[in-house]
This record gives structure tokens, C-alpha cells and sequence, in this order.
């Protein structure tokens, strides 16, 4: 055997890729383009989830968007205010409204559901509200099956006593979640908006009743207590206008079904404006 | 070698051996980058580029490193090498000096660093045209006319497509690829055809 042919073909490759190489590092001084850096530093600072929440095809066309064709400062929806604060001292511009968007999952029957049947096939949402319309009595309630957990590229969203729920820190409002639910009970709600109503059921009152212990029964009585015009009982449902709705939580102190919740979204900082605006107001 | 061979060589691989259409190579970009009229021209203006240089490289590579050393087993290996950092380097000059067509381009002039066709180029000629330089250049280029004439009639053709009627199953590729397959027939008539 000869050993001559072995050295000769690993030499001649090995050093066909040394010389191109180093073509190739002395091209990439000479060619080098300047680019607009600031394109780059928003690239770094932008999630990088390709996700194609801000319209744009990723993060690195968003990047490019904003700092030739003015693309809104804050249209990432999954790196939210600090991003926005960000990209804006990047830019050199204000930063515009907080617009980060939660997903809110409009269930909380879970094991307070009554069931229609045991269903015991694929561990899926979808496969389970195929087969006669799921195993809830309620056609508006969370199956529990975790396809919404699987969509989630975050972490943000976990089946709790059998129901969907939302980590609001975790989610970046991508809203992957929606698409994946085949009950369609999952929204979008405003960050900062901390009341909501977690039901998503139409049915009347002496209906729903007999199959959910925890539903909406749509009695009025948050509509009546609401100090601001912002919830109303629609189609048999509480709705919550978050224009209106300052997160006083009296509706979820006196939903007799409490099913209003008063999630603590906001972090400290926040909640301490918040309950010094809401003082003021009484006052 | 003479004109009249040259220009044989020539006609044959544009035509007669037409390398999308008739030896299917380059098929990715053919299929990828032919929706507009525009950016297939600059596709093919590419290809031309980068498979003439290849050419040229390769040969020298084949001729004077590879031959000489009984490596020619080695000829795939090493003119991937040369065609990949040859293509890095048109990307990198491109960027600099014709931005607007490296924008048009985008990922397709990346790909052609995996593209059969300028990989079929350069082993084709070490097998048929090693012993000549300007043989080799011929072939190489005029194989990049003949993509381009190719890319450019079917992105004509596509262009059309846009407004033709036909039945919406074959909405987007299906059609594409249908017409590619007659306009590949068209080519086929160039087979019959003797030079000199």
C-alpha cells in the first residue's frame, strides 16, 4: 500500500482550504460593507423567535424595517415594554403605548366540569373534541389535554386541575396558543389589563348550571357593581372592555361564581401606581 | 482547437444538451428563482459569473494539482472546495460592489454554492475537455447561457402563469413544474440536431 497517496490527498485538500480561507479573510477585509450598525445592536436585542408576530418575514427583516422604512418601535409583541424602551434608545426615538398582549385562556371549569364520557384516546385537544364534540358537557370549556402546553415555545402555559392556564410573565403574545386550541377559548388580552372574566360559555344561566359548577351564568350582578360602564353581560357572558376597565376588581370581589379574576399581573412597581391611581379616584 | 469546434461545444451544451432541461441539472434555483423575469436574469447573470470562474479554477485545480499526483478520485472534494470558497468570494465582492443585486438575490446566490449545475460543469469538463483551457471556459460558460436561456424563458412563462386560467389544484408549483416539462420537450427537438 501506498502510504505516499494518503499524505499527497489529505496535503493538497488541506492546503486548497488554507488558501482559500485565507483569500476568503483578506476578501472580507477588502469588500467589508459598512453596515448600519444600529440594524445589528436591534438585532441582538430583539428575541430572536422568528416568530412573524411584528409582520415581518423575522427578526432580522423587523431589524432592518425599523431603522430604513420606520417600522413601529414597538411592534415585536414577545419582547414587550423593556424591548420597546430599547429598540427606542437604539433608534434614538420615543417610545410609543405599551402594546405587549398576553394570552388569556377563558376557562376555568376544569374539575368543576361535568363530563359527558371518559375519553381515553390520544392525549390531544383536537382529537378529543372530534369525537362527539369532546368529553365536557360544556361546549365552551378547556379539554385539559395540553395542546395549547405543546404550541408554547415559552413555558408559558400549563395545564392546571385540568384546565389551561397562562404564565402572563411568560407569555410574549405570540399567540401560537390560539391556533393550537381547538375550542377557540383562548384570547388575547392587554398586559396590563389584570381583570378577566374566565369563561368563555354562552349558554343560559339555568343551563349551564347543571353541567359546570363554575361557569358564567350572566346574573349582571358585575355589570351592576361596575363603577365605569366596562363589563357587560353579553349573549349570556360577562365582557370586559379593558378601555374602560381600570382593574378596581370589584366585579371579581362580587361574582357570586367567581369566575372574575383579579390575576395579579402587574409587577410591584406598577401595582404600586396603579393602587395609588385607583386612591386617588375614590378620593 | 479551433473556432469551428469552439463554437460546436458551445452550441450543444446551450442547446442541445441544455443543462436545466435536458440533463436536469440546477434544478433548485430553476424552480426557485424563476417567479420573476428580473431576478432570474440576475440569477442566470450570476450563474454565468461563477460558473466561468469555476471553470477556469477547477481546471487549473484538476490540471496542475490533481493530475500530476494521480488524485483525479479526488476532483468531487476538491471542486466542491474551489466552488464553495469561489462562491463565498462573488458574494462577498457583490455585496460590495452591486448591492442592489445581492439584495434581489438574497439566499439563492448562497445556494449556488450547492448547485449541481456548477459542480456538473467542472467534473464534466475534467472528463471531457481536461487537456484545454479554453475548451473548459467555453463549456462553462456557454452551460451558464444555457441555464440562463432556460431560467429566463420559464420565468416568462410563469410570469404568464399568473393570469392563466387553470384549474386551482394546481395553483403555485404543480403548474410551474407542468410547464417546465413542456418547455423541457421544446428542448427535446434540439436532440435530432448534428453539428458539422
Amino acid at each position: 500500500m501506498n502510504y505516499m497517496n494518503i499524505l499527497y490527498a489529505v496535503l493538497i485538500l488541506g492546503l486548497l482550504g488554507v488558501f482559500f480561507g485565507a483569500v476568503l479573510a483578506i476578501a472580507s477585509k477588502v469588500f467589508a460593507v459598512e453596515k448600519d450598525e444600529r440594524a445589528e445592536q436591534i438585532l441582538e436585542a430583539l428575541p430572536g423567535a422568528n416568530c412573524g408576530g411584528c409582520g415581518y418575514s423575522g427578526c432580522s427583516a423587523y431589524a432592518e424595517a425599523l431603522v430604513h422604512d420606520n417600522a413601529r418601535v414597538g411592534a415585536c409583541p414577545v419582547g414587550g415594554g423593556q424591548l420597546e424602551a430599547k429598540i427606542a434608545e437604539i433608534l434614538g426615538v420615543k417610545p410609543g403605548k405599551n402594546t405587549r398582549i398576553t394570552a388569556l385562556v377563558r376557562c376555568s371549569g376544569g374539575n368543576h366540569a361535568k363530563k359527558k364520557y371518559e375519553y381515553a384516546g390520544v392525549s390531544d385537544c383536537a382529537s378529543a373534541n372530534a369525537l362527539a364534540g369532546g368529553p365536557l358537557s360544556c361546549e365552551f370549556g378547556c379539554l385539559g389535554f395540553g395542546s395549547c402546553v405543546k404550541a408554547c415555545l415559552f413555558d408559558a402555559i400549563h395545564v392546571v386541575d385540568g384546565v389551561a392556564v397562562v404564565d402572563h410573565e411568560k407569555c410574549t403574545g405570540c399567540l401560537r396558543c390560539i391556533d393550537a386550541c381547538p375550542r377557540n377559548i383562548i384570547t388575547s388580552v392587554p398586559y396590563t389589563a389584570d381583570v378577566n372574566v374566565l369563561c368563555s360559555s354562552h349558554l343560559r344561566g339555568a343551563e349551564l348550571r347543571k353541567i359546570c359548577e363554575i361557569g358564567c351564568i350572566g346574573c349582571k350582578i358585575c355589570e351592576k357593581s361596575c363603577e365605569f360602564d366596562a363589563i357587560h353581560v353579553v349573549d349570556n357572558l360577562a365582557v370586559i372592555d379593558h378601555d374602560k376597565c381600570t382593574s378596581c376588581g370589584t366585579c371579581a370581589e362580587k361574582c357570586p361564581r367567581h369566575l372574575i379574576r383579579d390575576a395579579d399581573l402587574l409587577n410591584e412597581e406598577e401595582d404600586a401606581e396603579l393602587i395609588r391611581e385607583r386612591e386617588s379616584k375614590k378620593a | 482547437m479551433s473556432i469551428t469546434e469552439l463554437f460546436g461545444i458551445a452550441l450543444s451544451a446551450i442547446l442541445i444538451e441544455n443543462f436545466v432541461l435536458v440533463k436536469f441539472l440546477g434544478i433548485c434555483p430553476f424552480l426557485g428563482v424563476s417567479k420573476k423575469t428580473e431576478t432570474a436574469a440576475g440569477m442566470g447573470v450570476a450563474v454565468i459569473f461563477v460558473m466561468t470562474v469555476a471553470s477556469a479554477f477547477t481546471y487549473a485545480v484538476d490540471k496542475f494539482l490533481l493530475r500530476p499526483l494521480h488524485l483525479e478520485y479526488m476532483q468531487t472534494v476538491a471542486f466542491i472546495l474551489v466552488i464553495a470558497a469561489l462562491v463565498q468570494f462573488v458574494e462577498l465582492f457583490m455585496q460590495k460592489a452591486l448591492p442592489a443585486l445581492h439584495k434581489s438575490l438574497g439566499i439563492y446566490l448562497p445556494l449556488i454554492t450547492t448547485n449541481c449545475a456548477v459542480l456538473g460543469v467542472a467534473l464534466l469538463n475534467a472528463q471531457n475537455y481536461a487537456d484545454s483551457f479554453i475548451a473548459s471556459l467555453v463549456y462553462g460558460a456557454s452551460a451558464a447561457i444555457g441555464f440562463t436561456l432556460a431560467i429566463v424563458l420559464f420565468s416568462s412563462i410563469r410570469e404568464r402563469l399568473e393570469f392563466a386560467d387553470y384549474p386551482k389544484c394546481f395553483e403555485g408549483f404543480p403548474i410551474a413544474l407542468v410547464s417546465a416539462s413542456l418547455l423541457a420537450m421544446a428542448f427535446m427537438g434540439f436532440q435530432g440536431m448534428k453539428i458539422f
